[in-house]
Formats: structure tokens, C-alpha cells, sequence
């Protein structure tokens, strides 16, 4: 467990920021996975007071804020409808309901960890991620950079016809995967984009085609852990890969 | 810092660290039906209410409670009576260790879904881990609380 010496819940996402800015302060969003460290924190920053735990329609997207739990992301009808079954395959596994009223969106997207279900969800569709400092920026570019001071607020969903399906292998119901991988396809495209995480490392996302399928997984690193060994980890890519395609043609036929 | 909750249908308030978890506030406030099982948010054992919703007390700091309504078992007696009979009934116990996480789950549940399935009780409990039981009893148990209060409202 962590300990903190000062606890403040800030009326603005600038007052945040300037908090964040020493390095003995750390922003606490569900606390589900900071509580498993042993970090001395000087100002634990509370976001909670943000009304960033909102999911809104906006100018044709889907704004989810950082403060959003994740049993909110699994049980959302905005969601649903916007997004079918797609947000409650992503979280409907992570642990069990009490965790997931928990646990934040921001705090698994943010901490950008190899196992996170919702990143690899999430780079499967056309996302960017809001953050206080650096502003809009593309999902994908925010997944490549070091965790740094600024602090994430939304991620916004495009709503552009873009279809997606996601799909998990697990050694027991509520562990972390063995393997998760997305699929998606474009309204009118031919090609799909995988997104595939849990290899144990962090989740990539590429195009593919039925045909050039095999060929891509191939060029994907698959690694070993006590849960899965990077072979069956590459045969499971090239399973669920193919059962997202088929799904998602049954879709569009 | 202090933090005012109401607990069970009392209002208290009390002085927390920074850092104090909610499960250890509750026990400093005499709720000993919270336990502690894993300390790793895995087990459900130390679920309570907070505003209703079930969370693991173990995961959320005291000062994060602060303004809002807890109940734990010690407040929702007469509930978890009718569904302890249930699994009672049904052997569904043996240590009893998780019984009171697994009751405030299965209230929660109660209120939230209207007519579960057998698979969406099992997806609402898979945080509620029990290493006697297999399940099955606890699962006969649901159903027959579940049946139970159902008739008992149509009454």
C-alpha cells in the first residue's frame, strides 16, 4: 500500500496540472492499481471533483472522461448503441463488478499497461486522447509516448461507421488475458485493423487483409510469461484474429 | 482531515489520513463484518455499499467516501437474514469467511438486475471468490432468494 501525506481534490484541471508538476505528487483516479505499490506520495491528487466521470455525444463523437469507471463503460447506453457489445467485451472480464465501480477508464488507459483489455480496444477504433497540457492527440501517438506530468481527461471515440469486435483467451474467467485482440473494419473498406494486446506487452495495432493476415502476424513480437508462451500467444493471435474477421463479414453480409 | 459519511444510517464523522483505506475506517468504526481477504482487489471479501453501488472497501480511500452513504452488513440486517437463510438452506457455506462480501454483492445484484439469468448472476459474482463451496450451492441459493423476494413483492 501507498502512503500520502496530503490529500487535495482540485476545482480545475489546471490547478491539477500545476499540483502534478512536482515529482513526489501522483494523481489518483480509481486507486485499484496504485494501492498494489508501496509509493511514498507527498500530494495525492484527487480528480474526482472534475465531472470527468461523464460519457457524452458531441460534433460526432463520443467524449469518455478520465473519471468514467469502468463498470460505467461496460453498463453505458450511450455505448451500446453506439458501439453494440463492443465496451462490455472489454471490461466484462476485469476482475468483478465491485473493481470495475472502482476502477477508472483514465487510470488503465493512462498507465498504458501491457494487459490493459481497454487499450486494445481502444486502438482498434478511431480514438485521441484529451490532456491537460498537450491537448487532442491521436490514441495511437499517446500509446507510443512515456508516461510525463500532463494528465488525460477524456478520450474521445470518432463515431464514423467503424465497426469493432473483441475477443479474449484467459487461463481463468477473471485474470488477465493470455491474449486479447480486436478487430475492426471501416465502413466500405476491405481491410481490417487489428489490434492485438496482452502479448505480454503492450497492445499494436495494424491492417490487414485475409490474405496478408499471416504474413503481418508474423512480423508481431509475441513474448513468454507464466501465463502463455509466445508460440501459442502467435497461434491465438492468428485464431482470434480470424474469428473477428468472420464475425464482422457476417456483419456486413 | 476530517470526513463526514453516513454509515449505516448514521452520520459520523471522523479524522482519516490521507492514505487510510475505507475498509480500515470501517473496522475503526466497529463494522467487523468487513474482512479483508487478498489486499489485491481480487477477492470481493471486503465489498460494501457505497451509494448504493458495490465496491471493494479495500481499493478506495476513506477520503474518498466523504459526503456519501456506506452501508455494510451491520446495516442491512434484515436483507442479508432473508438470504442467509437461503443459503442455509442450501449448505451453501462452509467456512463463512466470504458470506459477508457475497451478501452485499448478491443485495447489489438484487436491486440492480431484474429476473437474472443462472449466467448473469455467475458474470455479477465472478468478484466474489469462495474456496469451499464450488459455487453451486451459492448459485441454488441466489435463485431460491431471488424466487423468494419476487413473490414476496407480488404479495
Amino acid at each position: 500500500m501507498f502512503t500520502a501525506e496530503r490529500y487535495v481534490r482540485p476545482a480545475t484541471l489546471q490547478e491539477a496540472l500545476e499540483l502534478n508538476r512536482k515529482r513526489s505528487s501522483t494523481i489518483l483516479g480509481g486507486g485499484c492499481w496504485l494501492r498494489l505499490g508501496r509509493k511514498r506520495i507527498g500530494t495525492l491528487i484527487d480528480l474526482s471533483g472534475l465531472g470527468l466521470d461523464q460519457i457524452e455525444e458531441r460534433d460526432g463523437w463520443v467524449r469518455i472522461g478520465a473519471m468514467v469507471s469502468l463498470r460505467q463503460l461496460e453498463t453505458s447506453a450511450l455505448l451500446k448503441e453506439r458501439f453494440g457489445s463492443l465496451f462490455a467485451d472489454m471490461t466484462g472480464h476485469i476482475v468483478g463488478v465491485q473493481f470495475r465501480e472502482c476502477a477508472t477508464f483514465g487510470g488503465s488507459v493512462w498507465g498504458r499497461f501491457g494487459f490493459s483489455d481497454i487499450l486494445t480496444g481502444l486502438l482498434a477504433l478511431d480514438c485521441e486522447v484529451e490532456l491537460a497540457e498537450a491537448g487532442r492527440i491521436p490514441l495511437r501517438d499517446f500509446a507510443a509516448r512515456k508516461a510525463d506530468r500532463d494528465i488525460l481527461a477524456a478520450v474521445w471515440v470518432q463515431l464514423d461507421g467503424r465497426k469493432a469486435v473483441y475477443h479474449t483467451v484467459r487461463n481463468a474467467g477473471t485474470d488477465f488475458p493470455v491474449l486479447a485482440c480486436a478487430v475492426s473494419c471501416g465502413e466500405g473498406e476491405t481491410a481490417y485493423r487489428l489490434s492485438i494486446g496482452a502479448r505480454p506487452m503492450k497492445a499494436v495495432s495494424l491492417e490487414v487483409t485475409p490474405d496478408t493476415l499471416e504474413t503481418a502476424l508474423d512480423a508481431v513480437s509475441f513474448g513468454t510469461n507464466l501465463r502463455a508462451g509466445a508460440a501459442y500467444r502467435r497461434h491465438l493471435a492468428s485464431v482470434l484474429a480470424n474469428r473477428g474477421i468472420r464475425e464482422l463479414e457476417g456483419e456486413q453480409a | 482531515m476530517n470526513i463526514t459519511v453516513t454509515l449505516n444510517g448514521t452520520v459520523r464523522t471522523a479524522e482519516v489520513r490521507p492514505d487510510t483505506t475505507l475498509f480500515d475506517f470501517l473496522r475503526e468504526q466497529g463494522c467487523y463484518s468487513v474482512k479483508c481477504g487478498c489486499e489485491t482487489s481480487n477477492c470481493g471479501l471486503c465489498t460494501v455499499h457505497l451509494d448504493g453501488h458495490p465496491v471493494l472497501s479495500c481499493s478506495v480511500l476513506a477520503v474518498r467516501a466523504d459526503g456519501h452513504t456506506i452501508d455494510t452488513l451491520e446495516g442491512l440486517q434484515e436483507e442479508a437474514a432473508a438470504f442467509g437463510a437461503c443459503l442455509a438452506d442450501e449448505g451453501a457455506e462452509q467456512c463463512g469467511f466470504c458470506s459477508p462480501g457475497l451478501i452485499l454483492s448478491v443485495l447489489a445484484m438484487a436491486r440492480e438486475l431484474q429476473n437474472p439469468t443462472d449466467d448473469e448472476i455467475r458474470h455479477y459474482l465472478a468478484g466474489n471468490l469462495c474456496r469451499c463451496t464450488g459455487y453451486q450451492g451459492q448459485l441454488r441459493a441466489i435463485r431460491r432468494y431471488l424466487t423468494e423476494r419476487k413473490e414476496a413483492s407480488r404479495a
